[in-house]
């Protein structure tokens, strides 16, 4: 893998590696997620602790009850609090127009069918991939010069974080040299999926698993005992969701081909606003020349505001 | 002009993503529905089993709770009272009238009634009892070593697996028994035990009395109650839907370890 060189555009942004390990992660997540929401549906409720009998009451529940009416209602009790949540959480449509007891809807499960035999054989299978190439990617992270290079945000990331965040709440983009490197927020959220969410999920799916309980009798009191384990793997599945939500938008508006080639070929392009050079402009690239300038192009006028 | 453009291909963009997903997830369906991906989907098992029974110690032993983790009430999954005439006339005499019948692959083919059973090397444990849907309950057991029933009756060597017969039928007719099955490791495991107590009292018939199978490093479905013969074989694959138990038969997995 070449370096990539300071001054040319476009460039190559992602080695072949780091693309490998995306995609592996792009297409085992979201089965992983929904077959796993799938056998959470087979018991519909979450506690702290080791067992999920210990007195106290569940830290969530979804159930469905008979109403007033007699008509069926979806109920999620979280902390004490009722909600009602017909038609998406304890009732909702199997797709067909019929309504089912069921805590999460047949189109966020995988199957999409109550199925906890096939959920698990889907589940299990996808979480070797997911939890090799999880490992991979924190190891090539660690050991490359992707962390300092790239990731590791740097002292001035720290002063400008506050202008950053503003940036991106008022969906403000840098472009030219700026966009070259990832900001001291994507930085912090690569970091995080990297080093936090993705080993906590792993290691909290591990701990649900008796024979690997055994291996160092006790060490799943660290997390807070076995149900509560799943409470957590509950709960870095939706950290995981939100990232994604956030990553797909910033995908989408940052110039969405653009983002998509270079994840795919390495190759990102950079409109060179802030420092323009001749050759950048120049060079058509063998994609059509507008589509490649256009999807830079939004950040055109965001640039100047920031500096 | 820009804007819209970008607005317009943003949401075409947005409705190609929302159609992906949803041929991706009736992709998913189907490929579940068809008899050889779910074969494939299989490897998961496979993989983990092998990669635990080299990598876990042989002897790791499952967590041991005290009394005060105990479960206000263990709950009863499954069958709570088999719908079985003979188990009903055997359990209103106290099981009195209980042998357990242990053969197949063994030297000595014996049977064995609830108080020769006692008489064995037992152990008392407090475990965590996982089940498949998800919860987890804690309670007291004691009973006989598994291992140590097995030396009385003396495997031969080409016994590779332990097959509990239970007296719980899971058809309405009063048909497919319940059955499970375990390998030669794990039934000489020293928390492998035939629990005929829980909580210091006769094991229930809501949780299996006489006899249950406690296999505390796999899941509540491994752990076989009303258990009325057990059978050392070389391979399961006739016994049965082949699987190697009632729930295997159903397409849950034969190592239940996660």
């Amino acid at each position: 893998m070449t370096e990539p060189e300071p001054t040319i555009t476009p460039y190559r942004r992602h080695s072949l590696a780091v693309r490998i390990m995306h995609w592996v992660a792009a297409v085992t997540l979201p089965i992983l997620i929904m077959s796993g929401l799938n056998i959470f549906n087979a018991n519909p409720e979450l506690h702290w602790g080791q067992s999920s009998y210990t007195g106290a009451r569940p830290l969530l529940e979804v159930r469905s009850v008979q109403g007033p009416g007699g008509q069926v209602m979806g109920v999620t009790r979280i902390f004490g609090h009722e909600f009602d949540t017909t038609g998406f959480l304890g009732v909702s449509d199997r797709g067909d127009g019929r309504m089912e007891r069921r805590a999460f809807p047949a189109w966020l499960t995988l199957p999409g069918s109550r199925w906890l035999a096939m959920a698990r054989r889907w589940h299990l299978t996808f979480a070797w991939l997911f939890g090799i190439n999880a490992i991979c990617l924190a190891g090539y992270t660690l050991l490359g010069p992707h962390l300092r290079r790239d990731l590791l945000p740097t002292g001035q990331d720290w002063r400008s974080i506050g202008a950053t965040l503003k940036d991106h709440l008022l969906l403000r983009r840098p472009a030219g040299e700026a966009a070259r490197r990832y900001n001291v927020l994507q930085k912090l959220a690569y970091l995080g999926v990297i080093f936090l969410l993705f080993p906590l999920a792993v290691v909290n799916g591990l701990g649900l698993s008796p024979a690997l309980d055994a291996l160092l009798p006790g060490w799943v009191d660290i997390f807070g005992g076995r149900q509560a384990m799943r409470t957590i793997h509950f709960i870095i599945t939706w950290a995981l969701v939100a990232f994604t939500a956030v990553h797909l938008f910033q995908v989408a508006v940052t110039g969405f081909w653009n983002n998509l080639r270079s994840m795919i070929t390495g190759t990102y392009r950079v409109a060179a606003v802030a420092a323009p050079e001749p050759e950048a402009e120049a060079a058509p690239g063998p994609e059509p020349a507008a589509e490649g300038t256009a999807d830079a192009e939004p950040g055109t006028e965001a640039d100047h505001e920031r500096r | 002009m820009n804007e819209d453009k970008g607005l317009t291909r943003r949401s075409l963009l947005a409705r190609a993503f929302a159609g992906m997903t949803a041929l991706a997830l009736a992709g998913c369906q189907k490929l579940s529905e068809t008899a050889w991906f779910p074969r494939i989907l299989g490897v998961g098992e496979k993989v983990s089993y092998r990669a635990h029974r080299l990598f876990l110690p042989r002897k790791a032993m499952a967590q041991e709770f005290t009394d005060a983790d105990r479960s206000p009430a263990f709950r009863s999954n499954g069958t709570a009272l088999p719908d079985n005439p003979d188990y009903q006339a055997l359990a209103e005499d106290g099981f009195a009238g209980y042998r357990l019948a242990v053969g197949g692959l063994v030297e000595r083919p014996m049977s064995f009634a609830l108080d020769d059973l006692r008489l064995l090397p037992n152990r008392t444990q407090t475990t965590r009892h996982d089940c498949v849907e998800g919860w987890s309950a804690i309670a007291r057991w004691r009973g006989v070593r598994l291992g140590a029933l097995l030396e009385e009756v003396r495997p031969k060597p080409n016994a590779r697996y332990v097959v509990f017969y239970c007296a719980d039928p899971m058809e309405a007719d009063g048909t497919s028994p319940y059955y499970e099955s375990i390998d030669m490791e794990d039934a000489f495991h020293p928390q492998t035990i035939l629990a005929y107590e829980m909580n210091g009292e006769p094991l229930p018939i809501a949780n299996g009395a006489p006899l249950r199978l406690r296999l505390e490093r796999q899941l509540g479905y491994k752990m076989a109650k009303y258990v009325m013969r057990i059978e050392l074989v070389e391979d399961f694959s006739r016994i049965g839907g082949g699987k190697g138990g009632y729930w295997e038969d159903q397409g849950y997995e034969w190592y239940a370890g996660i």
